[in-house]
């Protein structure tokens, strides 16, 4: 404790600073930097597929493009069957593992935690460091895997066996991928936990926590114990991929029209019970710091105290808890029986509860409220209803009876997309508008903001609701060509050419922000205050943008988070570190 | 110079805080066995599930070496108690005392991996092979992660007998601390084999 305050002066060379830094905040921009490179990259590669969708067999029209992959995979510029596989699972994959959940965890948490905790670093800075290269070996490894021979795997983001067990090499490389981004999250989750129990400032008692902070707790247990039985079927897949194992091989397998030379005696819903076991915890690791932003967005742009903070936090613990025992409403069409069928439908109802008390919180926040619709505002509300609208088409997916027709349509495609792409996106691109000033000193512009806003939030329900129609329909998810073999799917095909023209103009407006983004650091409005949002909580009482060891002076924390028009304050915020309101 | 800076910036690197009673490291391995707990609870999971399922599993007592295996477990015990002895004189100050038991740990650790690899190497000779049946693919496995963990914890531990020990000339108390920390982890890979034991040879 009682650090010297002049650390901001303390000299390190460029490679200790910029890239092999432990300064949490310097970690965060470059998990920034690589996850935002891998959703871009994930989203193009899904900008190509939405072409072999809407149009199946017809060259691109670009033909750098059909260059660029090659005889193999796309000859003619026609797309083969065995490459859209490819590109639908790396899509998945990355968007998932190195594209969402570390720009929501471990981006906003290593730069959050600290600063809002009123702490000078991780509890374990060297770990943190190693945590963000292992992310990056795992994350260049996986991208690798489109240069091996054969392509990368091909087995959807779900990896199911048997098929990923007999699948071509992608899907080792695929495995070992895997392995070391669990390894990086288990580490960053880890070290999360430490430091919020144990490097909370003066006066920082759990009640006055802000919801942030509450978020990545349970999300970083929601990675350390979840990830791992990940692992453990990683391990189990390699062995029987290259030791020749048959752990998720049945007897009598015929691979075509052969009986697969193995022992056999495996099991392939093993796969599906140890992924899913992850697999729905990370839902929850997905969305909730983008609840943990949004929260702190309304908090700061309605200028009141969230209501139902107590109720909030007490959702998010059990929301949590839960996540834990739903994961087999993943798998009812496996034919798990009855009894174990009613078991998953009841906790999969029961969580909904929960995730719904969240939402309405916020939605009740409003109210009242004397709301800015500053740029991080906009997005949060549009977070709102888009996130209600995945959840709520959710519900039909966790009962049996309505599952059973669903499952593997377009209908599910188009749930989980709500709840990410407009719910969680949207909820992590306010929060990169709204700290901003902190980590830069500037402001991203304001008329970028809306022309980024605007046509990403109309065009992505023209990608989403209509994958709704198709599913109810019947479309089933994976089909190369969109359906097309199938005729009563006929009718609602032309949706496909919608979906993907909305996709290529929400493309298009995602350019705002990549220029804003850019522009912004340099030659953005300066801000000209450590707290320009007029806002509570920690973060922003350090010098802007924070130092190496981020405060000047020891904080002592005097009051809960959301103080905001306080009866008798002078000014409609109360900082937590000012003891006077 | 890492370590002032570190020390400088991170509050509980040696003493607990009060309202958690714990210091950082202490309670990241504890976080840390408990994600452990979850990678081998998953194995032993498909453990039970394969082995309910299956129509033809051998009877693990007639096709393992049960003796080396109890032998290797009162060596892995002896190896944790060694332990304990070697972190109560180090924080008596009694340096030759801890090096030498130090030196008892990793030489059971050593024996451990010896008998392992003699009861592979049998198992090799029978033409027991991880490929032959799921009880012997889950049987490497397990018990061939679990002996990764063993040689973690050598080069861990050897550390601290080793190079490591230059922290003690510094700060006593943090080198302590991590010998206690890394003693957590070495009982916890001990804890794994008794349930390892125990599921793939007795059961």
């Amino acid at each position: 404790m009682g650090g010297s305050p002049n650390s901001a002066s303390h000299h390190e060379s460029f490679i200790r600073k910029y890239i092999f830094s432990t300064d949490h905040k310097v970690i965060a921009i470059q998990y920034l930097f690589l996850s935002l490179f891998f959703l871009l990259f994930g989203f193009l590669l899904m900008l190509l597929m939405r072409w072999q969708l809407a149009y199946p067999g017809q060259p691109v029209p670009f033909n750098f493009i059909g260059k660029l992959f090659g005889q193999n995979s796309m000859p003619g510029g026609v797309m083969l069957p065995e490459f859209y596989n490819q590109l639908g699972a790396m899509h998945g994959t990355i968007m998932v593992f190195l594209g969402v959940v570390p720009l929501g965890f471990a981006v906003f948490g290593n730069y959050l935690i600290p600063l809002q905790i009123g702490a000078r670093d991780m509890a374990f800075p060297r770990l943190n460091m190693f945590s963000y290269w292992s992310f990056f070996a795992g994350g260049m490894l996986m991208l690798s895997s489109f240069f091996w021979p054969g392509g990368p795997a091909s087995n959807g983001w779900t990896s199911y066996a048997p098929l990923s067990d007999i699948a071509h090499d992608g899907q080792t490389i695929w495995l070992f991928s895997m392995f070391i981004i669990i390894v990086s999250s288990l580490l960053s989750s880890l070290n999360f936990i430490v430091t919020i129990f144990n490097l909370r400032a003066p006066g920082m008692t759990f009640e006055r926590l802000p919801f942030f902070i509450w978020a990545q707790l349970v999300t970083s247990f929601l990675l350390l114990l979840a990830f791992p039985p990940l692992e453990g079927a990683a391990f189990l897949q390699l062995c029987d991929r290259l030791l020749g194992t048959s752990f998720f091989l049945p007897s009598g397998l015929f691979v075509n029209g052969q009986v697969y030379n193995v022992s056999g005696g495996g099991n392939a819903l093993l796969w599906q019970h140890l992924f899913w076991f992850l697999g729905h915890p990370e839902v929850y690791v997905l969305i909730l710091p983008a609840l943990g932003i949004v929260t702190e967005i309304i908090a700061n742009n309605t200028r009141k105290n969230i209501s139902g903070f107590n109720m909030m936090r007490v959702s998010v613990i059990f929301l949590g808890f839960l996540s834990f025992v739903v994961w087999s409403h993943h798998m009812y069409l496996t034919g798990m029986g009855t009894d174990i069928t009613a078991f998953f439908q009841l906790t999969t109802m029961i969580i909904s509860i929960p995730s719904i008390i969240i939402v309405s919180a916020l939605f009740i926040t409003l109210w009242g409220g004397s709301i800015r619709f500053t740029t991080p505002m906009i997005f949060a509300l549009a977070f709102l209803p888009m996130f209600g609208i995945g959840g709520l088409t959710g519900l039909p997916l966790g009962l049996a009876a309505t599952d059973i027709p669903l499952h593997d349509t377009y209908y599910v495609i188009g749930h989980f997309h709500y709840v990410v792409a407009p719910g969680v996106i949207l909820g992590l691109f306010a929060g990169i508008y709204y700290w901003f000033p902190k980590a830069t000193g500037r402001k991203m512009n304001d008329l970028l903001g809306h022309l980024h806003f605007w046509p990403t939030l109309i065009t992505m329900n023209f990608v989403f609701f209509p994958m709704l129609i198709q599913g109810l329909m019947g479309v089933n998810r994976r089909l190369y060509d969109g359906g097309e073999t199938y005729l009563f799917m006929h009718k609602v095909l032309y949706w496909n050419v919608v979906i993907s023209w909305a996709a290529w103009v929400l493309a298009l407006a995602q350019l705002p922000f990549i220029f804003n983004f850019f522009y912004s650091m340099f030659k953005g409005e300066k801000v000209h205050s450590d707290n320009p949002w007029e806002s509570t909580t920690l973060e922003w009482a350090t010098p802007t943008p924070p130092p190496h060891g981020n405060f000047t002076k020891q904080l002592t924390v005097y009051r809960d988070p959301y103080s905001y028009s306080l009866e008798g304050a002078p000014k409609d915020y109360s900082p937590q570190y000012q003891e006077e309101i | 110079m890492e370590a002032a800076h570190t020390e400088e910036f991170i509050p509980y690197i040696v003493e607990p805080r009060e309202d958690t009673g714990l210091y950082n490291a202490k309670f990241g391995i504890w976080l840390f066995l408990a994600s452990e707990v979850m990678l081998f609870g998953s194995l032993f999971s498909a453990y039970i599930l394969l082995r309910a399922g299956s129509f033809n599993w051998p009877v693990q007592s007639d096709v393992q070496n049960v003796p080396i295996g109890a032998i290797n477990s009162i060596v892995l015990l002896s190896s944790s108690i060694f332990f304990i002895r070697a972190w109560v004189h180090l924080k008596a100050d009694n340096i030759a005392k801890y090096k030498q038991f130090m030196r008892l740990v990793l030489l059971f650790a050593f024996i451990f991996l010896t008998l392992k690899g003699f009861e592979y190497y049998q198992h090799f000779s029978h033409h027991e092979y991880p490929k032959t049946n799921v009880f012997f693919g889950l049987y490497y496995l397990m018990t061939g992660l679990h002996a990764l963990h063993i040689i973690g914890g050598i080069i861990v531990n050897s550390f601290y007998l080793g190079p490591g020990m230059r922290l003690r000339s510094t700060n006593k108390q943090w080198f302590i601390n991590r010998l206690e920390v890394a003693g957590l982890y070495w009982h916890f890979v001990d804890l794994v084999w008794i349930f390892l034991f125990s599921t793939l040879y007795l059961l």
